[in-house]
């Protein structure tokens, strides 16, 4: 028979505002196997603690139920005290009597009689409670990162710093994300590549990092700390080890016309290609959706003027397994497509462009070498009209848009507009907005100076319609300050286009376990308390793959995810949850069941040998549970048909105990 | 194959041979409308509002007519299409609504069940454009302004035909008619609808808007399924004919007699 | 709001079946209206105004009659506010008021002509007169 003690705490009024604590005091101190019973104000703190601990050590305790908030919040703490105490830490079971009781009812004897209630399930669970000890696992001291971005970049290098090896997967040629295609970067106005290059450069030097560009992750097993990642190298048909960059086949090659992604379309590449002078790794790669040799067989003139022999048209997709410890997803965004969005006419005209295309545009190194000329006809625009919040800020009845304000728009607008008017003051600038949204060091001083040093326009209310007429765009438009409606003739109109996250995110999450919203972006632990972790132990989340950002905090989380790594790195073993399945191999038939369902394939079989009653030997199939994979989710024990598997610490008959006491 | 048609009223007076052409090309293309008996008029628009019932028992008469025939519903006419379809997805979709004309019509129940094509949706979704195609005798041979107006587009989410904002359903027909197809800005904006009645200037500004846009963009003709749209665009000093869409249609496919008859 | 305003308020956003606060005050239903220089009130205004309860001016406004019904405001609004629902509503619970008609069949003979489609006609009746 256990020796239970019963704690019943207050929360200041949290609960006792709605629980009679003393009353749930009382009558769980009549409940089988309760020798003691207390209630205090505050039992997480030191005081509570104490408590606690000397009413272990008096009354020689063998299991505790607190009744409390949520185990998500204090469990941990009261396993703690325990340990302290030297009770076994699985002894201890949490009543949650706060947001499961006082918090959602209102009257007092209602929610004493609940309290009570959920008490009686704890103290029924305890009674069949069994210590656990939780095994050891080792920690492969290396880290993956997927996506080479800034965010990725960033935790990299952070990680590589502390000393511990990380590999980075970006499915591109190159890595230097969305912000290798940004001009300048709001508010201090640095171009993007003088701050964003020398970090692609650090990654290359650093003997810590490997890069696997034009490469995905396709295969994730394992668990926190011991991860087993299969990588697919996708064919470039150049062979990394020995490309020196120096760009002659892409100047040679006679493919001409390969829509260039980098510049977002705007103009062509070669079949074979470097999407930017400063690409890290600085390799060619060639596209066989456009290349002569690989689709019939005739050219291989980039072999032929190759002098370092790297090209190989035989290559094929590579598949590398490795070993990880810590896994950060760095997947970034993407702009929404615009074709639901024709009223702004951008599928009608080539001069209504988003503003990453306008980035592109404004770029030294972009298809008009900086130069802002229309994409129609190559002439300065002398009026432009940018478009805020296109897509963002959606009803979730609209088919169209995203809910959720994309963020980064209002500032990298102001930007445009502002560099627009300091490059050419002649052209006149026009932004549309809804709100502008500022918040940030530095932010509204900088759109603020777009409006009064500038001049640029900025003007309530949304545009309604672009009509193309001549050479010209109709903007038809809210002045809401001034009631009026008004058309403006055009000559470039820019789409602040919302952002998403990247589309290889979702399959990833699931290859991962990690959860995600319903727009597509990685849920974090606890949106206040864990933001760069995943609620999948071993999982990090770096940049825009969470939520959008903007550049600075994009640096700041990939640097908080690269110190949790770091964190989980440092240690030599990892302690698990003792929590597990476990099979009783006298009840199992072998029949598979468990192993189809387990989602980390902690379960396998083996063949053993059971002596039988008349001394013969039989040999049967049973299940056995891995318990350093298992994440004792309990799938298996409901999947089991002849009741073999079952959960330590959450036992079938511990749970039948619960309702058995709820329901009496 | 056989359909059941609604023409509405506009198309037994005034226009006529959006009527008549509709039928002897749909024949031609190896479909029969078979006209609904004792229709009502559809009341020109939809009313919106959610009390507005009887205004809207014209239209579910229709829809269950076809229905009992077992029938896809065939219309021509860009309103009746509009207030119809419009009336059927509040069927489907507005419970309040429908459980008011359940109660009222007294017959089998109602819910929406039955299929709207407009004479567009058939031509492209039903026939298919390549067939039109290669049954064209006449090639139109002209730059030629498709006007779609709004009752045939909005609200998006019932009428569901194309890309509100860049729809391609009639440039698409025009070019199998061996036109070429002319895109204009003003292409889906409103002509001034009914408000011609009470302010012509205001329905004229919009009607020029349409016309002046299309003209700019090189249109010789206009071509539309709506008897207001055309009479709005013809009353407000368009210079190049507008057709009606089966006018076209007819002329191309070669079976355009004189209708005078 | 006095009851009278509120009770107003309450029939016609039951009509339309419009929540007005779903706006989020960009304005892009005025911007994409093609009636908006015909109309005292604006459909933003309209929303607007309907949400705050003042809606006597509208029932009083000619604006009622500029709308052209296109759904052109329906279709683009980030928002999914419907404001031309809305102006209907408005609209309906002005003429549905006795002697409220804007039209009689009696006005009807002056306005047409040889070519004028029955559509016009039906149209106009449904949007003047209950």
């Amino acid at each position: 028979m256990q020796r239970i003690g019963v704690f019943v705490c207050w929360c200041g009024s949290n609960i006792a505002g709605t629980v009679d604590v003393v009353a749930v005091a009382e009558a769980l101190k009549k409940e089988p196997g309760v020798v003691f019973s207390a209630n205090y104000q505050y039992m997480c703190s030191q005081a509570g603690q104490d408590l606690i601990k000397n009413a272990i050590k008096e009354h020689n305790l063998t299991g505790i139920v607190v009744c409390s908030c949520s185990p998500r919040m204090h469990e941990a703490t009261f396993r703690k005290t325990a340990a302290a105490a030297g009770l076994n830490p699985y002894m201890v079971e949490i009543a949650n009597i706060r947001e499961q009781c006082s918090w959602v009812h209102k009257e007092m004897p209602i929610g004493t009689e609940k309290a009570i209630i959920l008490g009686k399930a704890a103290v029924a669970k305890v009674n069949l409670n069994t210590p656990l000890v939780p095994g050891e696992s080792p920690v492969t001291k290396r880290a993956l990162v997927i996506g080479g971005g800034i965010a990725g970049i960033q935790t990299a290098l952070d990680i590589a710093d502390a000393g511990f090896e990380v590999d980075i997967v970006e499915k591109k040629p190159t890595i230097g994300g969305k912000m290798a295609q940004l001009d300048k970067t709001f508010p201090t106005l640095d171009c993007a590549a003088c701050i964003l290059t020398p970090k692609m450069v650090d990654v290359a030097q650093n003997e810590k990092i490997r890069i696997f560009s034009y490469s995905e992750v396709t295969d994730v097993k394992g668990f926190v700390g011991n991860f087993d990642v299969t990588i697919k190298k996708k064919a470039r048909y150049v062979k990394e080890e020995l490309c020196t960059g120096c760009g002659a086949c892409t100047e040679k090659c006679p493919m001409k016309k390969v829509p260039n992604d980098f510049n977002l379309n705007m103009d062509t590449k070669r079949a074979i290609y470097i999407p930017f002078a400063q690409a890290v790794p600085k390799v060619a790669t060639i596209d066989p959706d456009y290349c002569n040799m690989l689709k019939n067989g005739k050219c291989g003139v980039c072999s032929k003027v190759c002098a370092a022999g790297a090209i190989d048209y035989t290559q094929k997709d590579e598949f590398i397994e490795e070993k990880y410890g810590a896994i950060v997803v760095a997947t970034g965004f993407n702009p929404i497509s615009m074709d639901k969005f024709d009223e702004f006419a951008y599928n009608q005209s080539k001069d209504v462009i988003t503003s990453l295309e306008f980035e592109r545009l404004t770029n030294a190194a972009g298809p008009t070498a900086g130069k802002l000329l229309r994409p129609s006809d190559h002439k300065h625009p002398e009026k432009i009209v940018f478009v805020q919040c296109v897509g963002s800020r959606c009803d979730a009845c609209n088919e169209k848009g995203k809910e959720y304000c994309s963020k980064i728009c209002c500032m990298y607008t102001a930007k445009h507009a502002m560099l627009t008017r300091d490059k050419y003051p002649d052209t006149e600038v026009y932004v549309f907005y809804i709100d502008v949204r500022t918040p940030g060091k530095n932010f509204d001083e900088f759109y603020r100076r777009a409006v009064e040093e500038y001049g640029v326009h900025y003007i309530k209310g949304m545009v309604g319609k672009v009509v193309p007429e001549g050479d010209k765009l109709i903007v038809q438009a809210s002045d809401l300050l001034d009631n009026k409606q008004l058309k403006i003739e055009a000559d470039l109109v820019v789409l602040a286009a919302a952002i998403e996250p990247d589309k290889s995110a979702r399959p990833l999450a699931t290859l991962l376990t990690a959860s995600m919203d319903t727009n597509d972006f990685f849920t974090e632990a606890h949106p206040k308390l864990r933001p760069v972790e995943s609620p999948t132990a071993g999982v990090f989340l770096s940049g825009a793959c969470q939520g959008p950002k903007d550049i600075p905090e994009t640096v700041a989380q990939a640097g908080a995810a690269a110190s949790k790594v770091i964190g989980l790195l440092a240690k030599d073993k990892l302690t698990g949850n003792p929590c597990v399945a476990h099979s009783n191999e006298m009840m199992c038939n072998g029949c598979s069941s468990c192993e189809r369902v387990c989602p980390y394939g902690a379960i396998t079989y083996e063949d053993k040998e059971f002596r039988m009653p008349d001394r013969t030997t039989l040999m049967r199939r049973i299940a056995v549970v891995n318990p350093a994979v298992c994440q004792g989710c309990g799938c298996c024990t409901v999947a089991c048909p002849s009741g073999a598997m079952d959960l330590k610490g959450f036992a079938s008959e511990q749970i039948i105990a619960e309702v058995d006491a709820i329901c009496k | 194959m056989k359909f059941s048609y609604f023409p509405g009223c506009t198309l037994k007076n005034k226009a006529k041979s959006l009527d008549i052409y509709a039928r002897r090309s749909a024949e031609k293309l190896g479909v029969t409308l078979e006209e609904i008996e004792n229709w009502q008029c559809c009341g020109g628009v939809f009313t919106t509002a959610k009390d507005e019932v009887a205004t809207k028992l014209s239209s579910v008469r229709i829809l269950k007519d076809a229905q009992k025939k077992q029938q896809a519903l065939v219309t021509v006419c860009s309103a009746c299409h509009n207030v119809v379809k419009q009336t059927n997805y509040a069927m489907q979709n507005d419970k309040e609504f429908a459980g008011k004309v359940n109660r009222y019509m007294s017959e089998d129940e109602y819910n929406g069940e039955t299929q709207i094509y407009h004479y567009l949706e058939l031509l492209r979704d039903v026939i298919g454009y390549d067939k039109i195609k290669e049954s064209v005798v006449n090639p139109i041979g002209k730059k030629v302004a498709a006007y779609y107006g709004c009752l045939l587009l909005r609200p998006n989410a019932v009428m569901r035909m194309d890309d509100p904002e860049n729809p391609t359903i009639i440039e698409d027909l025009i070019k199998a008619l061996g036109g070429e197809a002319v895109i204009y800005g003003y292409r889906n904006e409103c002509c001034g609808g009914y408000v011609r009645m009470e302010s012509p200037e205001l329905a004229g500004k919009k009607s020029q808007t349409v016309i002046e846009s299309a003209k700019k963009a090189g249109a010789e003709v206009i071509v539309t399924a709506c008897p207001l749209c055309k009479y709005n665009l013809e009353k407000s000093g368009c210079d190049i004919p507008v057709v009606y869409l089966t006018e076209l249609l007819a002329e191309a496919l070669g079976v355009k007699e004189d209708t005078n008859e | 709001m006095s009851n009278s305003k509120k009770y107003l308020q309450e029939e016609i956003i039951r009509t339309s079946g419009v929540n007005p606060k779903k706006c989020m005050r960009c304005g892009k239903c005025s911007a994409t209206c093609p009636a908006y220089d015909e109309m005292e009130y604006h459909p933003h205004q309209f929303v607007y105004m309907v949400e705050s309860g003042n809606i006597e001016p509208l029932l009083e406004s000619d604006s009622l009659y500029r709308c052209l019904t296109c759904f052109a405001c329906v279709d683009r609004c980030p928002r999914s506010v419907e404001p031309a629902k809305l102006v209907e509503a408005v609209r309906l619970a002005a003429i549905r008021k006795q002697g409220n008609n804007r039209m009689t069949a009696n006005d009807v003979p002056e306005l047409i002509d040889d070519e004028t489609p029955q559509q016009l006609i039906v149209s106009a009746f449904r949007k003047y007169t209950k």
